[in-house]
């Protein structure tokens, strides 16, 4: 197969941020590949700096080291061509209904005329199930359909990539399991490419394609794993690959200072 | 020890999806629906009061102190079908829109600067601080040797009263604007006025709608004091002007009825204006319960 070049780059990342009395390193050094249709997985404690990660691909954070490239591109700025999905309920505007939500950055960052952009906000909030809800406010929606929505509102936009930041992470463990089901199964629709931040191993497992795991403080590379999904066990170790993130993750536990951030 | 219960039988409800056939909505009584509205019961407080103050100034007999609510209302009819009224009152009005409408665009124009950088922010806090303790009535003789007599003083005046209270409340809400909100409307790659119109305004439409409440209060209360003093030189002859000279005549139920109608004025814009205001927008958007 001939070699693609990467949708996104990430390359030698250093991030860091200033507390009133510090400044703090988050990620130091860390590199990765994402390939158009990946699903990519950054995986590590609390604390490892994986949201900080990604929000400097969002263009929220400029990296005081190494480069982040989209399709060749240096990333500078927040935009429309990589939209996020945060853990938070309150993402969606709460004086816009839920069409509106999905179609107010396909008028305001796309351009498109109103009528084409609730025609599209539609589709894609039939794609989670909500036609029903389409003329609700957020605040009458619960927690997973608030999700579903800010899903919605991203699929709709056909970013480059989909940012993805803990978004089940508040969610009871019914609705998440029914959440990570209904991703892939939207992914299986439309191919499109995530990369997807949780520090559940479950999660990673089940959604990644590509696993990257961090270590904290800051957050280094520890190694990238493969997953089909199913938490096969390796032929070499035995080991199901749940287990074998486990180990890689809390290798050196005796240390009782990682195991605090664990 | 007690020993756990050994055997205890499993069961589940067969049919428990079917309709119901017991009471599951039932209309409200008169009363209970007269009692859960809101208006209905301003309404009852509003009689008790006119009823209260019917049987005080009764009992004092003293017109020339306190006329009663009758011949108050009575003046207040008299006055609106021949005293001109009501043009009195369209002429505050008018002068009070406009120093409302002027306030409100620089407010918005200060917390927009506000929100944007840092130097803005600190611009904002210390004008705040500087002139919002400031009475504004206090400038009423310093704009009448600037913009002379006429309205464009009283304009002035209401600016003052207006401007910095709703840039205090509408900078407040700016900066309660929760961090995911601003990250989404980053997102969508919306900046500058876009941003601060399309994201800011209506995160912080709470603390706005406060803003222009209290502002209006302010507006309104400078507007007839304003007039009170200084009602024929400005100009205007408004409402305030109206209850000086009916004062000076010793019309004392005219006096009454022109106050009645600055609170009657005020009951209506908050009541109504500001009511379904904030039912079609806060209320509706669940941002204020």
């Amino acid at each position: 197969m001939a070699e693609t070049p990467p949708l996104l780059e990430v390359d030698g990342v250093t991030l860091q941020y200033k507390t009133p009395h510090h400044l703090l390193t988050a990620i130091y050094r860390v590199g990765f590949k994402v390939h158009a249709a990946d699903r990519f997985v950054l995986l590590g404690p609390s604390g490892c700096g994986k949201s900080t990660l990604l929000k400097a691909v969002g263009g929220y954070l400029a990296p005081v080291e190494g480069s982040i490239r989209l399709k060749g591109q240096v990333i500078r700025s927040p935009g429309p061509d990589r939209i996020m999905v945060f853990q938070e309920f309150d993402q969606l505007l709460p004086w816009k209904s839920v069409k509106e939500n999905v179609a107010f950055p396909l008028a305001a960052a796309r351009g498109l005329p109103s009528r084409q952009a609730r025609d599209k906000a539609m589709q894609a909030i039939a794609k989670v199930n909500l036609t029903q809800f389409a003329d609700n406010y957020p605040h009458t929606l619960s927690g997973g359909m608030k999700q579903r929505v800010a899903i919605a509102r991203a699929l709709a936009m056909e970013p480059d990539i989909l940012l993805m930041d803990e978004p089940f992470a508040a969610l009871d463990a019914l609705t998440r399991q029914r959440m990570q089901e209904e991703l892939l199964q939207l992914w299986e629709g439309t191919r499109f490419t995530v990369l997807f931040v949780t520090h559940s191993i479950p999660e990673a497992v089940k959604l990644g394609r590509r696993i990257l795991l961090l270590s904290p403080l800051p957050g280094r590379v520890r190694a990238e794993l493969n997953s089909d999904g199913t938490d096969a066990a390796d032929r070499e170790s035995g080991l199901k690959l749940s287990e074998r993130i486990h180990r890689i993750l809390f290798a050196d536990a005796s240390a009782p200072s990682e195991v605090a951030y664990a | 020890m007690p020993n756990v219960e050994p055997s205890r039988p499993e069961f589940v409800t067969p049919g428990i999806d079917q309709p119901m056939a017991a009471v599951i909505e039932k209309p409200l009584t008169l009363a209970e629906r007269l009692y859960g509205s809101a208006f209905a019961r301003k309404l009852a407080i509003l009689a008790l009061l006119c009823a209260v103050w019917q049987i005080y100034a009764a009992s004092l007999d003293n017109p020339l102190l306190l006329p009663s609510f009758t011949a108050t209302a009575k003046a207040l009819f008299q006055a609106i079908l021949s005293g001109g009224l009501l043009a009195r009152a369209a002429l505050s009005l008018k002068v009070l829109l406009m120093g409302y409408a002027a306030g409100l665009a620089l407010a918005m124009l200060l917390s927009a600067f506000a929100v944007s950088s840092r130097i803005g922010s600190d611009l904002l806090e210390t004008l705040t601080a500087m002139f919002n303790p400031l009475p504004s009535i206090a400038l009423l003789p310093i704009a009448l040797l600037w913009f002379g007599l006429g309205n464009g003083s009283t304009v002035f005046v209401l600016i003052h009263s207006v401007l910095w209270p709703v840039a205090l409340n509408t900078h407040a809400g700016f900066t309660a604007v929760s961090s995911t909100l601003r990250m989404v409307g980053r997102n969508y790659g919306l900046r500058g006025p876009r941003y601060v119109a399309r994201i800011l305004v209506p995160a912080a439409f709470p603390s706005i709608l406060a803003g222009l409440k209290i502002g209006w209060a302010f507006a309104w209360r400078t507007l007839i004091a304003a007039e009170l003093i200084f009602g024929v030189t400005s100009g205007s002859g408004g409402l305030g002007w109206f209850i000086f000279e009916r004062k000076n005549d010793l019309d004392i139920p005219a006096v009454f009825a022109g106050l009645a109608s600055v609170i009657i004025i005020g009951l209506l814009v908050e009541n109504g204006i500001f009511r379904n205001l904030e039912a079609a927008t806060v209320r509706k958007w669940g941002m204020q319960h």
